[in-house]
């Protein structure tokens, strides 16, 4: 992992340092165009034009790299080439591709450059630019960070378009005709007599010419697919049961394994004893593994079942055992020496506070994945390969995690990368490929299908961080007059590089996600982040540290507008300093924040900015002889452009209601080294009778593109803290909240 | 030897009695369209009909549904004839991720076999074993809607 380190280290460096991406890199690295995978091993007869696009006599194959975990970009992918490249939707099949350079991704690094989605300066974009940079040279193939449309929107349809006309050029040679005469429908090319020639039967011909790379993107009045509400590819194999996630793989020969590791993040297994498990009916063999051992047999169930007749002895975790440790360390990190970073500090915050400030201790707790398949892959060890079946975010440190497991190279790493059944950031994170390549390497040649339990599951998840805040604040005629924070929480993304042997310098924007870029004018502003070390892993959980930072911020600054005696939504609309939230807020006012409540019900807002959208959202609750009901959820979010109007939908209702299920319900605490959540009677986010009715609206006056995985989240949780403060008086300052309140 | 009738057809399996029937399903029959999500009945993504009830496949013995008629998913309808159910949620293309849809949709079959009609509150009742991680419960209550109207009008 050589290369990788090095540039690693070198971008986020220049991440802060600002050095353009040429001068870092050399021209040459970052204008060197990338192989297409797709021309490897190409058979006779079928064209490729560029990563995205095959086509054969036999049909056409359009490659989707980011992983799809529900979010629907596997259709959204697709729609964005075949708008271009005149195919309908169900004319072609999708493919997730192999993992390489060429599917880099354009966004998501561009995103860690440490400035606000504002700040257009020249420092700022060189700063992007540096990290696009980064991003090609090391070949950043990944699926995260909200980052799959932005990244995807020009370059895909560039892909779709150059198809097209290559195509048109193929039928131009085959019919002696002007590649200017002709037009393409319906995944056909159009002669000038109103002859459809599908592509299929011009592949040949496509095959044997240069691709058209000077083209030109339609008029996005032109467009058939994007922005129309269209039947995302993957419904009907969802409503049937007959779309086989990563768990439901067969390989021919397949054996299955489960383990028995130690639920001590991290920590050794000092020995086993499996005698017990071995005579157990279907076990094969117990093998060992990190932390523990796995047992492989000729079913799942057997395979579990014998997993917990193996004894282990567990060495103890490098973190604290105890929960209330873990809240040591936080509550003691507010000092000069673990300061990560003071991230804003305009006005004269000292002065504005004055001698008696506003103040406020804010809590979030760590928070697991868990998404509703559990952790799975299936591996074959053989000779100088290993091939993988299931799904990652991260197809390319993937293949450099468990290349050196299996003792083979990173390219010899075949990936088959899977439909997700959930992620929320969790298949970010390699242990299952880990332990499964592992168990593979001591039966050579046979495929070997690990699946966690849910326990497991549970245990092993590397979780959101935990985080504190300390708030002063000032308010004086109606106005707020100074805001002073302080977050403090482990790193997650030092958590997270480490794990695949990189560094992360330079101070960590997690920690303050969502409230340093908070889009109020205020005079007198302070915010700093400081970073907690020695506690247990974490990693990134939807929406990431805007999931704890943006409810400090906006849970403060409700307080503050209360303090001051205004209104919570003209108060943030009069502070407003982005124009297209400023316009989200206007819409949530028209839409949920003026019509007359019934007795005993009220409303809250918040507004966040993650991942470059702002979303707002209103929460109207209602009390229910003392238990707090949620009647209605308003959720509106600028994403510059809609490439899906149904998706999106679903996307703005579907985040919201994980960031309220994880606030209202949800904590992982630590006793003796492990989780004590287990299971879903402990930790399941929202329940079907506890879901609002839900409204949403996306608007489109953002001046970039943006993607809606995360977004929605952030906002969910300080909408509903300043809803039942509407209601009861009393302030929410701690997640999950149903420690102090119940809910119907 | 167990023998099982699984969407009408008859199978025979060399498992112990004590097998859940989820594991009998997806491992020795091949229908991986039942769901394994938590082993301990708290998410409902197993479940599937034992004589038209819903039950959680995962902590169901083998043993115990010999002679009984067993429908999964891939029984209720197929991609070429929906059940309305599964129709109900392609229209309102309820699935995000999609993992718990196989179980939402069995359970609101049963649902709805029982009470044709169902409000949003027995809807909640009936739903709420069945876990969905990614929220799209609103959706799920208006295909249950639809459905019941697709149904009643036969």
């Amino acid at each position: 992992m050589g290369r990788l380190k090095t540039y690693t280290r070198r971008a986020f460096l220049i991440g802060a340092a600002a050095t353009a991406g040429g001068v870092a890199f050399g021209t040459y690295l970052v204008k060197k165009p990338l192989d297409n995978p797709l021309a490897e091993g190409l058979a006779e007869g079928t064209a490729t034009f560029n990563p995205w696009v095959k086509i054969s006599s036999e049909g056409i194959t359009l490659i989707a790299p980011h992983m799809d975990m529900g979010q629907g970009v596997a259709s959204m992918q697709a729609m964005l080439i075949a708008e271009e490249l005149d195919l309908d939707m169900g004319q072609f099949t999708i493919d997730f591709g192999q993992p390489s350079p060429a599917y880099y991704n354009t966004a998501l690094a561009s995103e860690g450059a440490p400035f606000l989605s504002s700040d257009t300066g020249l420092v700022a974009e060189t700063a992007r630019s540096a990290m696009w940079a980064f991003s090609k040279v090391i070949g950043l193939q990944g699926t995260g960070g909200s980052s799959s449309v932005p990244d995807s929107y020009t370059k895909l349809r560039v892909a779709g378009a150059v198809a097209r006309e290559t195509l048109k050029a193929a039928a131009a040679k085959q019919f002696g005709l002007a590649r200017d005469a002709l037009q393409t429908a319906a995944g056909a090319v159009i002669l000038p007599d109103g002859r459809a020639v599908p592509y299929t039967d011009l592949a040949a011909t496509a095959a044997t010419i240069d691709p058209v790379e000077n083209v030109t993107l339609r008029d996005p009045a032109e467009w058939r697919l994007i922005g129309k509400p269209v039947e995302r590819l993957d419904m009907p194999a969802k409503s049937t049961g007959t779309l086989a996630f990563g768990i439901d793989q067969k390989v021919e020969g397949m054996v299955y394994a489960a383990l028995a590791v130690n639920p001590r993040k991290g920590a050794a297994c000092t020995g086993f004893d499996a005698s017990e498990a071995e005579k157990m009916p279907g076990v094969l063999k117990v093998v060992p593994v990190t932390g523990g051992a796995a047992v492989i047999a000729t079913n799942t169930w057997y395979a579990m079942e014998a997993a917990k007749a193996v004894r282990c002895t567990f060495a103890e975790a490098a973190y604290p055992a105890d929960q209330a440790a873990h809240w040591a360390a936080v509550e003691a990190a507010f000092t000069p020496e673990t300061l990560d970073r003071e991230w804003r500090n305009e006005g004269d915050v000292d002065a504005a506070l004055g001698a008696t400030p506003i103040e406020a201790e804010y809590r979030a707790p760590y928070l697991a994945h868990q998404p509703l398949e559990p952790l799975n892959a299936i591996a074959r060890v053989e000779g100088q390969g290993v091939e993988i079946w299931g799904a990652s975010q991260m197809p390319r440190f993937l293949q450099e995690v468990v290349a050196p497991i299996a003792g083979v190279e990173p390219e010899q790493v075949v990936l088959h990368n899977q439909y997700a059944g959930g992620s929320f950031g969790h298949r970010l994170e390699f242990e299952n490929f880990r332990y499964a390549v592992e168990i593979a390497t001591q039966i050579p040649g046979t495929p070997v299908k690990l699946s966690f339990t849910r326990e497991d599951d549970f245990a092993q998840d590397f979780t959101r961080p935990l985080a504190m805040a300390r708030a002063k604040g000032a308010v004086a005629d109606g106005r707020i007059t100074a805001i002073d924070m302080a977050v403090a929480s482990p790193s997650v993304t030092r958590s997270q590089m480490s794990r695949i042997g990189l560094a992360a310098p330079g101070p960590d924007t997690q920690i303050v996600a969502g409230l340093w870029n908070l889009p109020y004018a205020l005079d007198n502003l302070r915010i700093r982040g400081h970073a907690v070390e020695g506690l247990a892993p974490v990693s990134s959980w939807r929406s990431v540290g805007a999931s704890f930072a943006g409810f400090f911020g906006e849970s403060f600054l409700d307080e503050l507008i209360h303090a001051a005696g205004l209104d919570p939504m003209q108060a943030r609309i009069d502070l407003c300093t982005l124009p297209h939230a400023r316009k989200i807020l206007e819409t949530l006012q028209e839409m949920a924040w003026t019509q007359p409540l019934p007795q005993g019900h009220a409303r809250g807002v918040a507004l966040v900015e993650s991942f470059g959208v702002p979303c707002g959202e209103v929460i109207e609750v209602s009390n229910q002889n003392g238990a707090i009901k949620l009647e209605r959820l308003w959720v509106v979010a600028d994403v510059g452009r809609v490439v899906d109007p149904v998706n999106i939908d679903n996307l703005l209702a579907g985040g919201a209601l994980f960031g309220l299920g994880h606030a209202m319900n949800c904590e992982i605490t630590y006793a003796d080294g492990a989780a004590e959540q287990s299971n879903f009677d402990s930790h399941a986010g929202m329940r079907f009778a506890q879901a609002p009715q839900v409204f949403t609206k996306a608007l489109e006056n953002g001046p970039a593109i943006r993607g809606i995985g995360e977004p929605p989240v952030p906002p969910a949780a300080p909408a509903l803290a300043n809803a039942i403060f509407a209601l009861t008086g009393q302030r929410l300052r701690e997640m999950p909240f149903n420690k102090a309140v119940d809910f119907v | 030897m167990i023998t099982l009738k699984v969407n009408g057809s008859t199978r025979q399996v060399d498992v112990p009695p004590e097998m859940p029937l989820l594991w009998v399903l997806r491992d020795e029959l091949g229908l991986t369209g039942t769901k394994f999500g938590c082993g301990a009945a708290l998410c409902g993504a197993c479940t599937v009909h034992v004589n038209g009830e819903a039950v959680r496949s995962c902590q169901t013995f083998a043993g115990d549904v010999e002679g009984t008629e067993i429908t999964t998913i891939e029984g209720l309808g197929t991609p070429a004839a929906l059940h309305a159910v599964q129709a109900a949620w392609n229209d309102h293309q309820v699935a995000q991720c999609g993992y718990c849809q196989s179980g939402q949709i069995m359970q609101a079959a049963a649902l709805l076999a029982a009470n044709p009609a169902p409000s949003d509150a027995e809807i909640d009742e009936a739903m709420s074993g069945n876990l969905c991680r990614c929220g799209t419960y609103p959706r799920i209550r208006a295909a249950i809607h639809t459905a019941a109207q697709t149904l009643a009008r036969g």
